[in-house]
């Protein structure tokens, strides 16, 4: 297939960015829609051109390197897929695609297509952990979760921080990805101690950083690749609420 | 100089570590906040370490190439983790683990690094749920189990098919903590390019930052890799893409000796390859074979579709050969015996390069849900992946290139032949022997880095709490630094024509060729021959764009490639040089009437440790002889 590649350039953090555009012949649909940028490198090598500078690992959907804003959307147009995960199937022969960098003040782009997260790192330094030194443990048998508690834990737990949620909403909230952790831990007897503490100092980490507020929009859960639920910012809200701020 | 002292501790062998620990020298609180440790990756095993060796009051310096540590690759190890706690009561002990890791890795692994390993899994387990891992639980709200290939007993601990996320988000946060206490300082994005030795000593490393592509010193007074594994040394693994053995090779070309770098684990159950734009093999976990059922068609080249094929057509291959463990014999064994069928024409699919994993009957016996219940995300990743539903149709796959159970040379210790530099976790090649198991490597990385280094890095830091910080600025950091910035430059003067990915996937292929599932003697010596040929074009022709001085993806992957191929060539002498079959390493000229491989224990049962000797000079080969004291060494059957 034949496409049109739209795709933010910008050298550097300092630098001015800009839409470049790349026509792209001998697309195959049987590639990922990486693997098609790494052939759109191929190509600009070849020609002596700098090559796009995507993030990217795993490239099966577990890392949570690969962001790209895909025609407007986080991850592209697949429901609950990462920019990996995603093919070439789901893109027209002769479609103009257009690709950016993650869309928020808090993830400054360092050079192309790839931003900096670590303004999620300090938001989980806050309090993201349960303080159990390694060798203080009991064992593992001694305090039953009940199952519907784990589950749902493990359903907030596989969050991975990829900054979907926070590029696709318009407040640029960082909400989901927060309650993802503090729902994980408050669901299971081993993070209750903290409970508070950590709901607390996790959200004022997230407001001093200059995420935005959550409006209740729900743009996060429908473009978060790995399912998380907006329950989870109830949770989280129920939990900050017990702080008695 | 013998360089081979394991220093396995005297005793009985279960006796080994609680005497070893009660022997060891102790760094008391106050001094440690003196000492520095550099802890290079920070997958399971690294970020482990780094948080208990932070809680422990030592500084840590911490780097990694991604932006944060929580993208490290163990976060894809999909099935599980092993640990001896016999909770389904069927006769498991820390013996029997122990056992199984020993025959597993067909008696090339150090019993006494092999019991400590499994001594310390249960309480790996009681770490990470403490940490909050929200592992699979029945609705007793008691932790649950399955098993695993290679096994007779459930001792897996699982969270569905992202244990491996999973256990290293709960090491992570750990990390994380001490980085908030300030014991522990991160340094994301930094590729280690270089070891810095000083009197005989690892006392620091030159990073590049891949930001800003400024060339780092960094001090201490003890170096840990936790730089993971090569499987990406075949271009198309199950690895993720950045995984890479430059870290490793540095300390390698700096004096630490390379173990067994033939032994590299090919999976059984990847997804296929499908064209030549693939840059990846992407893994199906191996408890599908829990109740996936294994076969091709018994009439060579039948193109029906596999649900049009009637039962009695089927050749459930592994059943047949290996009736006592059937679809869960260990993967070598498995992946060997998938290419045979499709090297004698019986494969599926457009390239006959594949065979059938089947859920169909597990399904009609157990019902759909239940399955979902196990197995849920990875049928929706292939579904995902290849557009087939694997509810109602055979998934399709083949071995790919995955964990390679070689690695640095360790001591009892964990410690290289460089005193002061430790390898832990997949970067060493302690505990798994020519072949791992399954859900061995999280086992390993945890306890490595939770309970082991801990102590014995503790140990060796003992007597240095007087040694000052050290300046970066002596002469030994000048060279390596100035070595670093040659090498860098050296490749973007190439300005060839070819790009490093082309290169790369030549190399992959010639080693996936002669040097993967199974090798001769024609074969690896054709394999040096090309290396060395592809390596010189590499110097020659290869196009590296861009500076030194940015972010620039080229050049890292130039870096890893250009490693990879001196890597490339120590693996096939390795594997020349081991003239017998054993677990992954299927020599073919080795084997038994029924093509099983033909461990020879009179000559071979040594580790290969392999000492760098200059780039154009051939290595050393050091053998560390193999006592099995503990356990009858077999034919390792699965009949």
């Amino acid at each position: 297939m034949k496409i049109k590649l739209k795709i933010w350039r910008q050298p550097n953090a300092r630098a001015e960015g800009g839409f470049v555009t790349y026509p792209l012949e001998g697309v195959s649909t049987e590639m990922s829609f990486l693997e098609m940028l790494d052939y759109l490198n191929t190509t600009l090598i070849d020609r002596g051109e700098a090559p796009v500078a995507f993030e990217h690992d795993c490239r099966e959907g577990i890392c949570g390197c690969c962001s790209l804003y895909i025609n407007g959307r986080p991850h592209g147009p697949a429901g609950e897929t990462t920019t990996c995960e995603l093919r070439m199937t789901k893109f027209e022969d002769g479609a103009t695609i257009t690709i950016e960098p993650w869309r928020s003040k808090v993830f400054p782009v360092l050079r192309d297509l790839i931003v900096d997260r670590s303004s999620f790192e300090q938001i989980l330094q806050a309090g993201g952990f349960v303080s159990a030194n390694t060798g203080t443990a009991p064992e593992a048998n001694s305090i039953p979760v009940a199952k519907h508690h784990a589950d749902e834990a493990f359903d907030a737990a596989v969050c991975v921080g990829c900054g979907a949620c926070v590029a696709a909403c318009p407040n640029g909230s960082a909400m989901l990805f927060v309650a993802a952790k503090v729902s994980q831990l408050a669901l299971l007897p081993q993070g209750r101690p903290e409970a508070r503490r950590r709901v607390r100092e996790m959200i004022a980490k997230m407001d001093d950083l200059g995420f935005g507020a959550c409006g209740n929009i729900g743009a996060c859960e429908a473009e978060c690749p790995k399912g998380i639920k907006l329950t989870h910012i109830a949770r989280l809200n129920r939990e900050f609420l017990k702080t008695g701020i | 100089m013998n360089k081979l002292d394991a220093k396995i501790p005297a005793g009985p062998l279960a006796d080994k570590w609680s005497n070893h620990k009660n022997d060891v020298g102790l760094v008391n609180p106050a001094n440690r906040t003196k000492l520095d440790i550099i802890l290079v990756g920070t997958g399971l095993a690294g970020a482990a370490a780094a948080a208990s060796l932070g809680e422990l009051g030592y500084n840590v310096k911490v780097f990694c190439f991604q932006d944060t540590p929580r993208r490290a690759h163990s976060v894809a190890a999909q099935g599980g983790i092993n640990a001896a706690k016999n909770y389904k009561n069927d006769g498991d002990s820390v013996y029997r683990l122990f056992h199984d890791v020993i025959k597993g890795g067909d008696y090339r692994a150090r019993e006494a690094n092999v019991h400590r390993a499994a001594e310390v899994s249960n309480q790996t387990i009681d770490q990470l749920v403490a940490a909050g891992v929200p592992f699979a639980r029945d609705y007793s709200g008691y932790l649950d189990n399955r098993s695993f290939g290679g096994v007779q007993v459930s001792r897996t601990f699982y969270a569905k098919g992202q244990t491996g996320q999973q256990c290293l988000l709960g090491a992570y946060s750990g990390l994380i903590r001490q980085v908030a206490r300030g014991k522990v300082t991160m340094y994301s994005r930094r590729d280690m390019l270089d070891l810095v030795v000083v009197d005989g000593r690892a006392r620091g490393i030159i990073a590049r930052n891949l930001v800003t592509g400024e060339i780092e010193r960094h001090s201490a007074h003890a170096v840990v890799l936790a730089t993971g594994g090569y499987g990406t040394i075949y271009y198309l693994s199950t690895l993720a893409l950045g995984s890479n053995a430059s870290a490793a090779w540095a300390a390698h070309r700096k004096g630490a000796l390379f173990a067994n770098p033939s032994f590299v684990q090919i999976h059984p159950t990847s997804l296929p390859q499908l064209n030549d734009y693939q840059a990846k093999l992407t893994l199906m976990s191996e408890s599908l074979r829990n109740d996936g059922r294994i076969w091709v068609p018994k009439a060579k080249g039948d193109r029906r579709s596999a649900n049009t094929i009637p039962e009695d057509e089927r050749d459930y291959y592994l059943e047949r050969r290996y009736p006592a463990f059937g679809n869960l014999v260990p993967r070598d064994v498995a992946s060997r015996a998938a290419k045979e069928r499709c090297d004698a024409g019986y494969g599926v699919g457009d390239t006959g390069l594949s065979v059938y994993l089947d859920f169909g009957g597990a399904i009609e016996k157990q019902g759909k849900a239940a399955i979902a219940a196990k197995y849920g995300n990875l049928f929706e990743m292939y579904e995902k992946l290849t557009g087939i539903n694997p509810y109602e149709e055979p998934m399709r796959i083949y071995p790919a290139g995955h964990y390679t159970m070689g690695g640095l040379w360790v001591d009892y210790n964990l410690m290289t032949t460089i005193p002061g530099l430790f390898a832990i976790g997949e970067a060493n090649f302690s505990d798994h022997g020519a072949n791992r198991l399954g859900a061995g490597s999280l086992m390993q990385c945890a306890g490595d880095g939770y309970f082991i280094l801990p102590v014995t890095i503790g140990d060796y830091l003992a007597d240095k709490i007087r040694e000052p910080r050290m300046p970066v600025d002596r002469p030994e950091f000048a060279a390596a630094e100035k070595e670093v910035r040659d090498g860098l430059a050296q490749l973007i003067a190439v300005d060839g024509s070819q790009t490093v990915t082309s290169f790369h996937k030549r190399l992959g292929r010639i080693l996936w060729d002669d040097c993967g599932m199974v090798r001769n003697e024609s074969g690896i010596t054709r394999a040096l021959e090309s290396i060395t040929a592809l390596e010189e074009e590499f110097r020659r022709d290869v196009k590296v764009p861009g500076d030194t001085a940015e972010l620039n993806q080229e050049l890292e992957k130039a870096v890893k490639v250009r490693d990879f191929f001196a890597l490339g060539r120590l693996m096939c002498h390795d594997a020349l040089a081991r003239k017998e079959s054993c677990g992954a390493h299927f020599r073919e000229e080795s084997q038994t009437p029924e093509g099983e491989a033909q461990r020879i224990d009179s000559e071979y049962s040594y580790v290969a440790a392999w000492e760098y000797r200059g780039e154009r000079a051939p290595h050393t080969l050091h053998k560390e002889p193999l006592k099995f004291e503990n356990v009858e060494i077999k034919e390792r059957s699965y009949k």
